[in-house]
């Protein structure tokens, strides 16, 4: 099986006030064509400039890279040209962000700012569709993500809708242009559980039913083990373990992963009187 | 359908505005000024005393049916006079904001979103300009140049778009951190597409306040320049200038100054009391 996106050895490093910090160690993970990967850690492991790097969202400086590749369809995206890298983004490889309340532009309806990147995506894949072509698609993928009435919600300010409405557009959003790659950076964490679990639920039955490759950027194992089938865990910079997600929960090898997974809360025992 | 959800939004925000005493006078100020100085050929009745007529067996008339407002030391309807002033103080202040405004924005704009020397040479630039009084700044051009109307409107102006930078520069600082210009800028949208689609339109609230509010203050300033005659010349009518020229007379002609100045004092205070509306509407707070 050959991977989608396939990072290879990076290494990144932060320079700032004259003092250098390893951020990165040689990180190596691989995402296959529709597969859904993990990738677990504490803050501060590292997940995030991981992320970060792929999307070529790194500021440099402070940010320096200066070690590995990251093979993202056969082509390296560090070595590729800034435009090319542009292009990329938000079509091939697009994201889920992870606040619904401050990615939305609060000044303009769903409909004009889901067309505007559906306008920005067509105009850098060359593709040709006009106003009414652009409305059809934001108001299917307003339906994709089971919005009742992809009408109403497309005509709605953001103001107008609730928090996990506003993730489900955030979802709708990165599917707008067909990516062949979902990250996803812990969407949902500024809802509530069942409405981060509903989320997370139709993040993962989209994913399986257009076949795209997911790579979920979390902090909570309860996250990990609903919606990957592989996992990395990450420390200090560094993958530590990896494997698929069930044998990961039933026998974690590394003392690392086990402290995650005892760490996380459960519902058992008596309730403290 | 968008529309529809506007335009019902534009009943509930008319609803608010309308519940607030003092906006609804404010803005009723405003319109009324504004309306009588467009029409101001019309409906003074005697709309020949803008000129330089003269008519001594009528000067210093008292107010009184024929003369609302009374007369001035050559015989002029004051309340003639009023209403063309109005038309040169409302210029003044249209003319000002309307090159300070969108200036200012535009600087501000520019400094909080590129940051750097860009920011250090435009912000360093509103400090300087804040540092010297309008007034002041006016006096001097008006020195060197020669005093007249267009002078002093770009004196002002000169110095005002200061304020709105500073203003929307501190806006575009909070609004430039949030994840959907983020986004924009990580989908390469243009900066110009970033500056006035995704980050001017969350300023145009605090804007349209404070422009309301500097309107008030733009007056002021203009009338202090034509009571120190630097404004605009005679014998074109200017609230300023018949406050000056009505000052040597009194208190036994007390309606040759206190009326013009009570003009001023109307148009600034609605001006002020719009502003104050708009803003609890908007329910924005870094407006002074």
């Amino acid at each position: 099986m050959s991977a989608l996106l396939s990072v290879q050895g990076l290494s990144v490093s932060f320079t700032t006030y004259g003092r250098t910090a390893e951020v990165l160690k040689g990180v190596s993970l691989e995402v296959p064509q529709g597969a859904q990967v993990a990738l677990v850690g504490e803050s501060g492991s590292g997940k995030s400039v991981t992320m970060k790097a792929i999307m070529g969202l790194l500021q440099q400086p402070p940010a320096r890279i200066h070690g590995g590749k990251i093979m993202f369809d056969g082509r390296d995206l560090l070595t590729l040209p800034e435009r090319e890298r542009v292009a990329l983004r938000g079509t091939a490889m697009s994201m889920v962000f992870q606040d619904p309340m401050s990615s939305l532009n609060p000044v303009w309806t769903i409909e004009d700012q889901l067309t505007t990147i559906l306008k920005y995506a067509d105009r850098r894949l060359g593709r040709d569709r006009d106003r009414r072509g652009r409305r059809a698609r934001v108001i299917e993928v307003l339906a994709q993500v089971r919005m009742r009435d992809p009408e109403r919600v497309a005509g709605s300010y953001p103001i107008m809708l609730s928090g996990g409405m506003r993730q489900r557009v955030l979802i709708a959003m990165a599917l707008l242009s067909e990516p062949r790659l979902l990250i996803a950076d812990e969407p949902g964490t500024a809802l509530d559980v069942t409405t981060q679990a509903q989320i997370l639920k139709l993040l993962r039955d989209l994913v399986e039913a257009q076949g795209l490759a997911l790579l979920m950027i979390t902090h909570n194992l309860g996250v990990v083990r609903e919606t990957s089938n592989y996992v990395y865990v990450m420390n200090k910079g560094e993958i530590v373990e990896e494997g698929p997600t069930a044998g990961l929960f039933e026998a974690p090898r590394q003392q690392y992963t086990r402290d995650l997974i005892a760490a996380v809360p459960r519902l058992t025992g008596r309730v403290a009187p | 359908m968008s529309d529809l959800a506007a335009l019902s939004n534009s009943f509930q925000n008319w609803y608010r505005f309308s519940r607030n005493p003092t906006a609804v006078i404010g803005l009723l100020i405003v319109v009324v000024a504004i309306l009588a100085a467009l029409l101001a050929p019309h409906i003074t009745p005697y709309p020949d005393h803008v000129g330089a007529i003269v008519d001594f067996r009528n000067r210093h008339q008292p107010p009184s049916a024929a003369h609302w407002f009374g007369t001035d030391n050559v015989g002029r309807d004051i309340l003639t006079r009023v209403i063309f002033g109005l038309r040169v103080s409302l210029m003044l202040a249209f003319v000002v904001l309307i090159i300070a405004v969108p200036f200012g924005t535009v600087m501000g704009l520019l400094a909080g979103y590129f940051g750097g020397w860009t920011e250090i040479v435009i912000m360093r630039l509103t400090d300087i300009a804040l540092a010297l009084p309008p007034l002041i700044m006016a006096l001097a051009v008006a020195a060197v140049l020669e005093p007249s109307l267009m002078n002093a409107m770009l004196a002002i102006a000169s110095l005002w778009w200061t304020w709105h930078t500073r203003l929307v520069y501190s806006m575009v600082r909070q609004i430039r951190a949030l994840e959907y210009v983020e986004a924009a800028e990580t989908l390469g949208a243009s900066k110009v597409h970033i500056l006035f689609r995704e980050i001017l339109p969350n300023c145009i609230s605090a804007i349209a306040v404070k422009t309301s509010l500097d309107a008030g203050f733009v007056i002021l300033i203009g009338a202090s320049l034509s009571f120190l005659g630097l404004g605009i010349q005679p014998p074109t009518p200017d609230l300023g200038t018949m406050v000056s020229d009505g000052a040597s007379f009194l208190p036994d002609y007390w309606w040759e100054s206190l009326l013009p100045g009570s003009a001023i004092l109307f148009v600034a205070l609605g001006f002020n009391l719009l502003g104050d509306g708009l803003r609890d509407l908007f329910d924005v707070e870094d407006v002074r």
